[in-house]
């Protein structure tokens, strides 16, 4: 049982599934992060494969400003998903509004709502920059995975 | 017969956005689809009340990053034909280059978005290889990859030097070889057709009821753009619309092929007559009135409404984009599909839900 | 407005839309703007063959402007959500949203009017 424990452990660290969110970006962070997908930044190299299901994901991408309606189905998504998690803000939209921070139905950053591990500003940020912070956000995964075990 | 009711979304893996519908399923068939919207809503209209309206470019480009640069050139087009200001010929031809190689990059985006909402994987891949080459165009021309924000009241603000547009038309030449290569697939595979002809049928007279706009409007057998109405450059350019007749998801990806195609060449045009001269003009006052400002954006027509009041922050700025126009006619095309097809026949209209909510 | 923009009341506004629709004009959306605490335009914008077309509606924010979605359905996207923004009513929507399109139920106020009239009293009234 414990080799299987551990197996897991290490794979999840070697090849993390990936959730994308968009909570109201002006999707530009979005095809951003698909571009990240795609074969000329190919974050699979990383082992890394992005998911439709939260059960299956280990890191959260989330993308854009918390309004009053997606934030029910943003706390939902990351509740979801099983622990050790990361969440990984991205765009000056996911850090704290952005340019859209005074608009009426726009409550902030994603740290509003959930807590974030690794932020990437920009506007949007560059695929390099995305990978970049994804990949911080393994090494705090390597560590929290460390933490609960 | 027992009616189901599925949501689809607001998180679904064919969609990069939060787009809900509820389906109202009879086994298999769709038989009413009701959207669910606001997952996007930000409420940017009403920044004008705080930003001025040269301040207000950079939330009109921030409306849709897909489109960017087009967003800006319809704002900044409303307030000079507001405030009288005659935009240098050479701004004109430096907008519609712009326009046109956003265009290219959300057309080549949708069709590997829509590829992918049929499985067919790598064809999505290939198209967004063959999209970042416009990326780097748009990057090395404009700063940023996605909001090119080069759009200023009075004309835009960074010019492209002789050796620049001899890169961009190479790069083009390049980017057509390679989308040449994909019209085998795309147009012609019998998968593709399989999946595509006679999906989700808007004729010509529903479209037109509807409200359709863009290439669900051509996809369906009308021929109306609002490039046809010369603004910018396009009147010195010579531009007709892509049709296709049958309005189903196959027609309405045959318009977004050819206009690829159509758009590259407009560029390749633009340049060749590209005037010497100043790229933009100072501006004086505060913009009074009220206008509609229209210009056909790679989904349709997108309208500006603006109405200012001698201050410098604008009375009322109102912005319908394509989508908002282009749901009703989805509405209609899905009762009657199966539920496989959905994914398919929602992309065939290019969904830009942030657009759509603001 | 470059084009001529035609002054409707409530009551012939019905049968200048049906006239547009007979001449086959395409609708492209309606715009309201707040003119001052207790008044409201909705602008209607038509086109056909690339000719825009307006409808100007003057209205008091606490009377229901009969919809026209009965006619064009594409307008009852507009219409909500000019429900949802600026708390004037639509009398016979095809769909109703009742002001939670874009908004959550609890929303009580209409974000778009500067000065807010309280908008709750539009359905309590009724
Ligand atoms: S950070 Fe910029 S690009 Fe990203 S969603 Fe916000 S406005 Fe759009």
């Amino acid at each position: 049982m414990d080799t299987i424990k551990t197996f897991i452990r290490k794979s999840r660290i070697k090849s993390p599934w990936l959730l994308h969110f968009d909570c109201g970006s002006c999707n530009g962070c979005d095809i951003e992060v698909l571009a990240c997908l795609t074969p000329v930044y190919d974050i699979e190299r990383f082992g890394i494969i992005n998911v439709g299901n939260p059960k299956h994901a280990d890191l959260l991408l989330v993308t854009g400003t918390v309004n009053h309606r997606n934030k029910k189905v943003l706390g939902n998504l990351a509740e979801q998903m099983p622990e050790p998690k990361i969440v990984v803000a991205l765009g000056s939209c996911g850090l704290s509004g952005g340019v859209f921070r005074e608009a009426y139905n726009v409550i902030g950053g994603v740290d509003k709502i959930i807590p974030v591990d690794v932020y990437v500003p920009g506007c949007p940020p560059k695929p390099e920059a995305i990978i970049d912070g994804v990949v911080t956000g393994l090494a705090k995964f390597a560590q929290k995975k460390g933490d609960t075990s | 017969m027992a009616r189901t009711i599925i949501p689809f979304g607001p998180q679904h893996p064919v969609f990069p956005e939060p787009l809900h519908l509820k389906l109202v399923l009879e086994d298999e068939i769709v038989k009413e689809a009701v959207p669910a919207l606001g997952y996007v809503h930000r409420g940017l209209e009403m920044l004008a009340d705080i930003r001025d309206y040269h301040q207000m470019i950079q939330i009109c480009e921030r409306v849709c990053g897909i489109c960017s640069t087009i967003h800006a050139q319809c704002y900044c087009q409303g307030i000079e034909e507001l405030m009288g200001i005659e935009v240098p010929a050479r701004a004109k031809f430096l907008r519609v280059i712009w326009a046109e190689i956003h265009r290219v990059q959300s057309h080549l985006l949708w069709l590997g978005l829509f590829a992918d909402a049929f499985g067919f994987e790598s064809l999505f891949m290939q198209c967004w290889k063959i999209r970042e080459r416009v990326m780097d165009i748009n990057e090395a021309t404009g700063g940023n990859r996605v909001n090119v924000s080069v759009n200023i009241i009075g004309g835009v603000k960074r010019d492209l030097a002789p050796d620049m547009t001899r890169w961009i038309l190479s790069e083009l030449d390049l980017v057509e070889q390679e989308v040449k290569r994909l019209e085998k697939v795309l147009l012609h595979d019998y998968t593709v057709k399989k999946r595509t002809v006679g999906k989700g049928v808007l004729t010509k007279d529903q479209a037109l009821e509807l409200g359709a706009v863009g290439p669900t409007l051509r996809g369906s057998g009308v021929a109306q753009d609002i490039r046809q109405l010369g603004y910018a450059a396009y009147g010195d350019l010579s531009y007709t619309p892509v049709v296709a007749k049958d309005g189903d998801a196959y027609s309405r990806n045959r318009v977004r092929f050819l206009e690829t195609y159509q758009a590259i060449a407009l560029v390749r045009e633009a340049i060749s007559k590209l005037p010497p001269g100043e790229i933009s003009v100072k501006v004086k006052g505060k913009p009074e009135g009220e206008i509609v400002s229209r210009v056909e954006q790679p989904r349709g027509e997108l309208m500006y409404y603006i109405k200012g009041n001698g201050k410098k922050n604008l009375d009322r700025l109102r912005i319908r984009t394509p989508t908002f126009a282009n749901i009703p006619p989805l509405l209609s095309m899905l009762p009657g599909i199966e539920l496989a097809d959905v994914p398919v026949i929602v992309l065939s209209i290019d969904p830009c839900i942030s657009c759509t909510e603001r | 407005m470059k084009e001529e923009v035609i002054s409707v009341t409530p009551d012939t506004l019905g049968n200048k839309i049906a006239e547009m629709k007979k001449n086959g004009y395409r609708f492209v959306t309606m715009s309201c703007v707040e003119l001052d605490s207790d008044t409201v335009d909705i602008l209607y914008h038509f086109d056909k063959n690339l000719e825009l077309a307006h409808f100007r509606l003057t209205i008091p924010k606490n009377e229901a402007a009969p919809s026209i979605s009965p006619v064009y359905f594409a307008a009852f996207l507009v219409e909500n959500e000019i429900q949802d923004q600026f708390g004037i009513r639509f009398d016979g929507l095809a769909i109703d949203y009742n002001r939670t399109l874009y908004l959550e139920e609890e929303v009580q106020r209409a974000p778009y009017c500067r000065i807010t009239v309280s908008n709750v009293e539009g359905s309590e009234g009724d």
